[in-house]
C-alpha cells in the first residue's frame, strides 16, 4: 500500500507548491470543509447477520476530525452485545456451515467479497476519510485497493492449509491437522480501520474461524460497510460479528469472554498489556498482539541525501504520523547531518496539510481530540527538555485536529520524545558516529516494531539487518506492506505475524493424529 | 517418546496375553511375565509393610545453583530438603533459588546471548555439542535414571530404559534442527528483495514440573539451545536433583558458560521472578491451569514476553463397541496409570460403550487388581509412591469426593502400605458426568469408568470439559476413527495406542490446557522470533 510514494503525491513539484499556498490558507481560516458525497446508512452493529441496535439501546458519536463535528450516531455495544455475538459466533461454529464448507467454498465467497470492495471502492474509501482524517486518495487509491487484494490473497490460502504427515519412532502412522481455532476475538485500531480489519478477518476466515470483532470508537462506519458486502458476498451468518463500542466495555468483554477461543489486539501497548492479563485471566486463550513502536531510521554516510530525506520524511509523517510502524527515530551520521536537517526541514514546510477530500493534500487532521492534545503535550514536552525545534510544533489553523508537521534535531536518547510513542506528525532526528553504536541506541528501546536501514553498502546493511531487534527491516524502502510479507514485534511491539504464511498460524491450532498401524511396509 | 512408547513396552511385558505386536523390547516377555508374577506376590507383603526401601548407590554431589557455568549458593545461603517419596526421608538439601539468584542468571544468559559465542557460533557447532551431551547422557545414564527414580519415586526401570533413552534421543532429534531452521523468501508486490530471517528470541525463561524432569528438561532445553537461545530453567522444588546433573553434562559437552542456568526454588519465588522478569524475553511453562493462568498475567503485566503453556487435563479414553476388549483394557490401564497417573495427558475419563462395559468394569479392575505395586527400585514395580505429601493428600481427597458424590468404587480406594505416599490402584465405575473426579485433574492412580450410548453422545460429553490435551480412541471401525479424530477438540488423538511420545510429534493443548506445542517442527516456533527483511531492488530481472 504505503510503498508507492509516487502514488500519494501525485502531484509535479510546481502544482503541489500552488496547491500548498491555497490550503494553507484555506485549512488557516477552515471555511468550508469539503462534503463528500456520501449518506451514512449503516450504524447499528452486525450480530448473527443482521444489522441491530445495541442492547442497551444507546449510542455514541463518531467525529470527523476536520470540523470536530458528529458525523452519525453509532450503535454503542457493551458486554450484553459482545455475548449475543459469541453466541451467535459459538453456533455458526460448532454447527457450521462455515467450517463445514470446503474450503474452496470459502475461498469463493471471499473473492466475491474483494470484487465487492473494487465495486464500491468509492464508498468505501469516503467513510473511511470522513471518519478517520486520512486523505481520500491514499484511502481510494492505496487503501482500498489493498483490502481487496488481502482478501484475495487469503482466499487463495483457504485451500491450502497443509497439515504434515510425521515420521515416527515405531509402527504409528502420525498426521497432524491444521484445524480452525474457533471463535476469534478481535478489537482493530482506528488508524488504518479497513486494513486492520483485512488483516484480522482474512486469516480468520480463510482457515475456518467464526469472528467477534470490535471496532475503534473513532473509526466505526467502514467496517460496518465491508461486513454488510462480506454477507452480500456469501458469508453465513454468525460467522462475522461487528460490535462498535469502547475498550473498557466491548473490548474488555471480548478479552475475557469464557466462549471467544482466540485474541488478536492491535492498539497501544498499555492496552495490550491488559487484554492480555484478562485473556490469562478468563480462559487462557492465545493472544496475538501487534502493539507499538519506535522504529528508528537509520541513513548511513554513504546515502544518497536527497532520497534519503525524502523516504525519511515518508516514514514519520505517512498517515498523519498514526503508524506503530513509524519511523520515529531518524538517525543521521554525523558526516551528513548538517545538510540533511536542512532538506529535512525544507521537505517538511513543503507537506501539503489540508482537507483530506481536497486532491493534492497529503496529510489531514490527527484522529481525535485526544490524539491532538496528546501529540501537542509531546512537542512542549521535547521543547522542555531542550530538543531544538526546526520546524512546526504548533496547530495547524484553527478548526479540526490539524498539526503541522514538526522536526525536532538534535534530540538525545533519553529524552522523552525519543523513547515514547508520540503516534503523531514530530520527526525526532538525533546524530551518531559508528555502527556499533547506532545498533546499541537503535536496540535500547522496550519496542522492536520495524527498522529503516538506508544505504548502498551490502555489508552495512546485512549487519544492520541482523543486529537490530525489530520484526521488519526494510532496506531503502519503507512501509512495504506486501500481502505476503510478515509484520510484527520483537520485545514489547507484540507478539505473532500478521500477513504472510505465518499469520495462518494465528487462527489454526495443531492436531496430532497417532494411529497405531498393522505390518508397516516402511517407517 | 519413544519413552512412553518404551514405557508402553514395560508396560506390555507385564501383560500376560499378548495383545500387541512384539517390539524390541529392553526386557523380554515371558522371563518379566514370570518374575512379575513371583515379585508381586514378594512386593505387595513387602510394600505393605516397607520393611527396608531398597537403598540405590549414589551420591548425591550436585544440589548448588547452576548459574555462568559454576555450582553456587544461593545468595541468601538458604537450602530446601528434597524427600525420597518412598520413606518420606530427605535425600538431600538444596539451594534455593529466589529473586536474586534469578538476576544473576539472567544477568549471565543476557551476556551469554548479546555476546555471545552462542547465538554466534555456526548451527553446525551447536549441533554438535548437543550430540555430545545426547553421548554422555546415554554413558551416564544409570545416575541419572536413578537420580529420577529417587527424586520422584518412579520405576527404576521406567527411567533407566524409557526415560533417560528418549531424552537422548530428543537431544539428537533437536541437535539436526539446529542447522535446518530455514526462513523464506517472499514474493512481492513490487521491486523488492524479501527474505525472513528466523532469529533466536533471546534469553528464555523455563519453568518445569515434577512428573517427568528430565524428559521436560529435554522439551524445553533442546529447542532453545538448538535455535541459539540462552536459558534460565526452574526446576520443580520436588524434583531438582537431575537436572543439575544434566545441567553439568552440558557443558562437559561444550557448552559456553551462561548459556544454561539452573535455578532451584519455588514457584512463588524464583518461579514469580522468572515469569515477571523484564530481560527475560520468552516464557515456557509446563503445570497446573491454575500456575499457569499466572505465570501468563505475570508475563503480561511486565514485559509481555510471549508464553508456551502446557497445562493440565483431563483426557478422554473412547472404547468403541468394537474394540477388542481385552487390548482396550490394557491400554486405558495404561493410559491412566502410567507413571503413579501423574500425566497430564493421562486418560482419565474413561468413555465405555454400554455394550461393552460390564465386561470392561470387570477386566479393568481384574487389572487394576494386578497392579504391581511397591519400592520403584525393585524390578518387576509398576507403580511406585504418588512424588510428595502434598499429592498424596489431594488424590486421597478426590477418593473420598468420588465416593461422596455417589460413583462406585470398584477397587483400591486407600494408601498402600504404612510409610511413603504409595496409593493402590483405584477405579471409579458409573461416574457421571457432573461429578468433581470426572471435572478436575486428579493427577493420581484413579481411574473413572462411565458409559456411552451413541457416538455423537460421547463426542459431546467428551469436549465437554475446559481442558483439550489430548484423547484416546479405540476402535477398528475407520469411520469411527476419522469422525472422533477431528471432532475431538484436543491436541493429540492417540488411536489403538496411547503415550506414544516421539520426538517429531507435537504435543500441546487446546483449550485451557495451553498454548503452543513442543516436540516435533512445531516447536521451533516458540524459541525463533520471525523478521522481514524487505529491500529495494533495481532493475529486478523477475519478480
Amino acid at each position: 500500500m504505503i510503498r508507492r510514494i509516487d502514488k500519494i503525491s501525485p502531484l509535479s513539484q510546481g502544482e503541489e507548491c500552488r496547491m500548498r499556498c491555497l490550503l494553507s490558507t484555506v485549512a488557516e481560516s477552515i471555511h468550508e470543509p469539503v462534503k463528500p458525497s456520501i449518506s451514512i446508512s449503516l450504524t447499528k452493529l452486525l450480530i448473527d447477520g443482521k444489522f441491530v441496535d445495541a442492547a442497551s439501546g444507546k449510542r455514541f458519536p463518531t467525529i470527523d476530525p476536520r470540523t470536530e463535528e458528529v458525523i452519525a450516531h453509532v450503535a454503542e455495544g457493551d458486554e450484553e452485545d459482545v455475548n449475543r455475538a459469541v453466541k451467535a459466533a459459538c453456533k455458526a461454529f460448532d454447527k457450521g456451515p462455515w467450517p463445514k464448507m470446503t474450503a474452496y467454498e470459502r475461498s469463493k465467497i471471499l473473492i466475491r467479497f474483494a470484487d465487492l470492495i473494487d465495486e464500491h471502492s468509492d464508498e468505501i474509501a469516503t467513510l473511511e476519510s470522513l471518519d478517520s482524517g486520512k486523505p481520500y486518495e491514499q484511502s481510494r487509491n492505496i487503501e482500498v485497493p489493498m483490502v481487496a487484494r488481502l482478501f484475495r490473497y487469503y482466499a487463495g490460502w483457504a485451500d491450502k492449509i497443509h497439515g504434515l504427515t510425521v515420521p515416527a519412532d515405531g509402527a504409528y502412522s502420525v498426521q497432524t491437522l491444521h484445524e480452525p481455532i474457533g471463535v476469534a476475538g478481535q478489537i482493530i485500531p482506528w488508524n488504518f480501520p479497513l486494513l486492520m480489519f483485512a488483516w484480522k478477518v482474512g486469516p480468520a476466515l480463510a482457515c475456518g474461524n467464526t469472528i467477534v470483532l470490535k471496532t475503534a470508537e473513532q473509526t466505526p462506519l467502514s467496517a460496518l460497510l465491508a461486513g454488510k458486502l462480506l454477507h452480500d458476498a456469501g458469508l453465513p451468518e454468525g460467522v462475522l460479528n461487528i460490535v462498535s463500542g469502547f475498550g473498557p466495555t466491548a473490548g474488555a468483554a471480548i478479552a475475557s469472554h469464557m466462549d471467544i477461543d482466540k485474541l488478536a489486539f492491535t492498539g497501544s501497548t498499555e492496552v495490550g498489556k491488559i487484554v492480555s492479563r484478562a485473556a490469562a485471566e478468563s480462559n487462557l486463550k492465545p493472544v496475538t498482539l501487534e502493539l507499538g513502536g519506535k522504529s528508528p531510521f537509520i541513513i548511513t554516510e554513504d546515502s544518497d541525501i536527497d532520497q534519503a530525506v525524502e523516504l525519511s520524511h515518508f516514514a514519520l509523517f505517512f498517515n498523519q504520523g498514526q503508524c506503530c510502524c513509524a519511523g520515529s527515530r531518524t538517525y543521521v551520521h554525523e558526516s551528513i547531518y548538517d545538510e540533511f536537517l536542512e532538506k529535512a526541514k525544507a521537505r517538511a514546510l513543503k507537506r501539503v496539510v489540508g482537507d483530506p477530500f481536497q486532491n493534492g493534500v497529503e496529510q489531514g487532521p490527527q484522529i481525535s481530540d485526544e490524539q491532538f492534545h496528546k501529540i501537542m503535550g509531546y512537542i512542549k514536552k521535547g521543547q522542555e527538555e531542550g530538543a531544538k525545534l526546526v520546524t512546526g510544533g504548533e496547530r495547524f489553523g484553527r478548526k479540526g485536529y490539524y498539526i503541522k508537521p514538526t522536526i525536532f534535531a538534535d534530540v538525545q536518547d533519553e529524552m522523552t520524545i525519543l523513547k515514547e510513542e508520540i503516534f503523531g506528525p514530530v520527526q525526532s532526528i538525533t546524530k551518531y558516529k559508528t555502527i556499533p553504536e547506532v545498533i546499541q541506541r537503535a536496540n535500547a528501546s522496550p519496542y522492536g516494531l520495524a527498522a529503516g536501514v538506508f544505504t548502498k553498502n551490502i555489508d552495512t546493511a546485512n549487519t544492520l539487518s541482523r543486529a537490530l531487534r525489530v520484526g521488519t527491516v526494510w532496506v531503502n524502502c519503507f512501509d512495504v506492506f506486501d500481502a505476503a510479507i510478515p509484520f510484527g514485534g520483537y520485545k514489547m511491539s507484540g507478539h505473532g505475524r500478521e500477513k504472510g504464511v505465518y499469520s495462518l498460524n494465528n487462527y489454526l491450532q495443531v492436531k496430532a493424529v497417532v494411529t497405531s498401524i498393522k505390518d508397516p511396509a516402511w517407517l
